[in-house]
C-alpha cells in the first residue's frame, strides 16, 4: 500500500512505520485532529474475503477524505490508525473467519492524517454457502465509550 | 383462487385507497387475480408469510431477510428515490437540542415499524440509551407517537420522515427534530413468491413501463411514488447484510 503523503497533512504531524495485516508495511503521518462523528449518518463499505475494499457509499468518502477511485481496491487498513491495538484486528478477523460477527470501537485514520472513532459492526457476506467478502457498517459511538477505549487501547500493545 | 398481494403495515393512511387501484393494475398487468389482503399489523403479516399465503409483497426491510433468505421471494423493484430514513423528534418546548444530552430512563415512544425502529434505535446510542434504559412505548401510528411528544407523555419520538413531513403543520410546530438519519440505502422492495415465479419477467417489464401512459401515471401517483427502479438479488441480499449489522 503507498505510504501517506505529507502534502495531504493537515497540520503538525508524527510518522510511524505500520506492519499491517496481509497488507505489508506503511509510512503513515498522523495529527491530533479529530473529526466528530456526523449525526444520523451510517458509513458503509464492503470488501473481498481478503479485505480490499469492493465498495464504499458516500459517507466513507467523507469521513475517510479519500476519494472513491482511492479506495476501490485498497486494503481497509488504510484506515488503520498507530493507536489501535493490533490485538482488535486480530480479534476481528478471527471472529469474522470463523463466519461470525464482530462488534467494536475503531479509531480510524483519515487521509489528512486526523482520526475518527466509529462503533463497527462486520458480518461475513454469505451467498449459496459461500463466503463472497464482509460488510462493515460504522456508526456514531457514545463519547463515554470512546474514552473507554481511548484509556484501554494503549494497554493491549 | 388469487393471488394474495399484501403491503407492509407501515404504509401511510393516505396511500392506502393507492395500493387496492395498484392491485386493480395488477390484475390488469398480469391477467390473474389478485387478493389485496392489508394486515393490521407486522406480526399478523408475518405469520401468513410463514404459513406461505402471501404471492407478492410490498416489503419492509426488515423482512426482506426472511421472505428472500427462508421463502425463496425474488426482489422486483423499488420505488425510485423512496430510501426509509428516520427522524428522533422532541417536543418543540423540550430544552434538550442533542441525542447526547437524554438521559437514562427517558420515555421514547416508538412505532412497531421495525427498520424505522431499529434506525430510530441506532440514533439514541450516541447517548449510551437502549432497549433496557429506557422506557419504551410502542403505539399505533406515527400520529399516536407526535400526540405522546405534545401531551408530555413521552420525552422523544421515532418516526419515519415521511410520516413526520405528513403530519400537520400544527402538530409538526410543537415538534423539534434533533436528528435524522441519513442512511440512503434502506428501502421498501416489491417482492415476488415462488408460486409467482413464471411472472417474474413480465411483471418487471410492466412496472418498469407503468408510467408510459396516462392510466399508469394515476396509480403511480395514488401511491406517491414516481416510478419503479429494478432491485437486483445482489441489492437485496446487500440490504439484508446492512440490516443485520444494524440489529447487533
Amino acid at each position: 500500500m503507498q505510504d501517506m503523503n505529507p502534502d495531504d497533512i493537515a497540520g503538525t504531524y508524527r510518522e510511524y512505520t505500520l506492519e499491517l495485516y496481509k497488507a505489508g508495511t506503511r509510512t503513515i503521518l498522523v495529527t491530533d485532529i479529530e473529526t466528530p462523528y456526523p449525526d444520523g449518518r451510517l458509513i458503509v463499505s464492503r470488501t473481498d474475503p481478503t479485505g480490499i475494499i469492493t465498495h464504499v457509499n458516500r459517507s466513507f468518502v467523507d469521513m475517510s477524505g479519500y476519494s472513491e477511485e482511492e479506495l476501490i481496491g485498497a486494503p481497509h487498513s488504510i484506515l488503520r490508525h498507530p493507536d489501535m491495538p493490533p490485538a482488535a484486528f486480530k480479534d476481528l478477523w478471527d471472529t469474522v473467519e470463523k463466519g461470525e460477527t464482530w462488534q467494536g470501537y475503531v479509531k480510524n485514520l483519515r487521509k489528512d492524517g486526523g482520526f475518527y472513532w466509529v462503533k463497527a459492526t462486520v458480518i461475513p457476506n454469505i451467498r449459496d454457502n459461500r463466503l463472497v467478502g464482509y460488510t462493515s457498517v460504522r456508526r456514531k459511538p457514545s463519547r463515554k465509550k470512546v474514552e473507554e477505549c481511548a484509556a484501554l487501547y494503549p494497554t493491549l500493545f | 383462487m388469487p393471488y394474495l398481494f399484501t403491503v407492509s403495515p407501515d404504509f401511510t393512511p393516505d396511500h392506502l385507497s393507492g395500493w387496492f387501484i395498484f392491485n386493480t393494475w395488477l390484475q390488469r398487468a398480469l391477467s390473474e387475480a389478485f387478493h389485496l389482503e392489508l394486515y393490521d399489523d407486522f406480526q399478523s403479516q408475518r405469520e401468513a408469510i410463514e404459513a406461505d399465503k402471501v404471492d407478492l409483497i410490498y416489503a419492509n426491510p426488515y423482512d426482506a431477510a426472511m421472505l428472500v433468505r427462508d421463502k425463496g421471494f425474488t426482489p422486483l423493484v423499488k420505488p425510485i428515490g423512496h430510501s426509509d430514513e428516520a427522524i428522533i423528534a422532541v417536543s418543540a418546548d423540550d430544552g434538550v437540542t442533542e441525542v447526547e444530552a437524554l438521559q437514562p430512563g427517558v420515555r421514547v415512544a416508538t412505532t412497531d415499524d421495525p427498520d424505522v425502529h431499529t434506525m430510530g434505535m441506532i440514533m439514541l446510542e450516541p447517548a449510551d440509551l437502549n432497549a433496557d434504559n429506557i422506557h419504551l412505548e410502542t403505539c399505533g401510528t406515527y400520529v399516536l407517537v407526535a400526540k405522546k411528544l405534545v401531551r408530555g407523555e413521552a420525552d422523544v419520538g421515532i418516526f419515519l420522515d415521511e410520516a413526520f413531513n405528513d403530519l400537520s403543520s400544527m402538530v409538526k410546530n410543537q415538534l423539534r427534530i434533533l436528528v435524522s438519519s441519513q442512511i440512503q440505502v434502506v428501502n421498501h422492495v416489491l417482492m415476488l413468491g415462488p408460486t409467482l415465479a413464471p411472472h417474474a419477467d413480465t411483471l418487471r417489464k410492466a412496472l418498469l413501463a407503468i408510467s408510459d401512459d396516462k392510466k399508469g401515471q394515476g396509480v403511480l401517483e395514488s401511491l406517491g411514488f414516481t416510478g419503479w427502479e429494478v432491485v437486483d438479488q445482489e441489492e437485496t441480499e446487500f440490504m439484508i447484510d446492512l440490516m443485520d449489522t444494524l440489529m447487533v
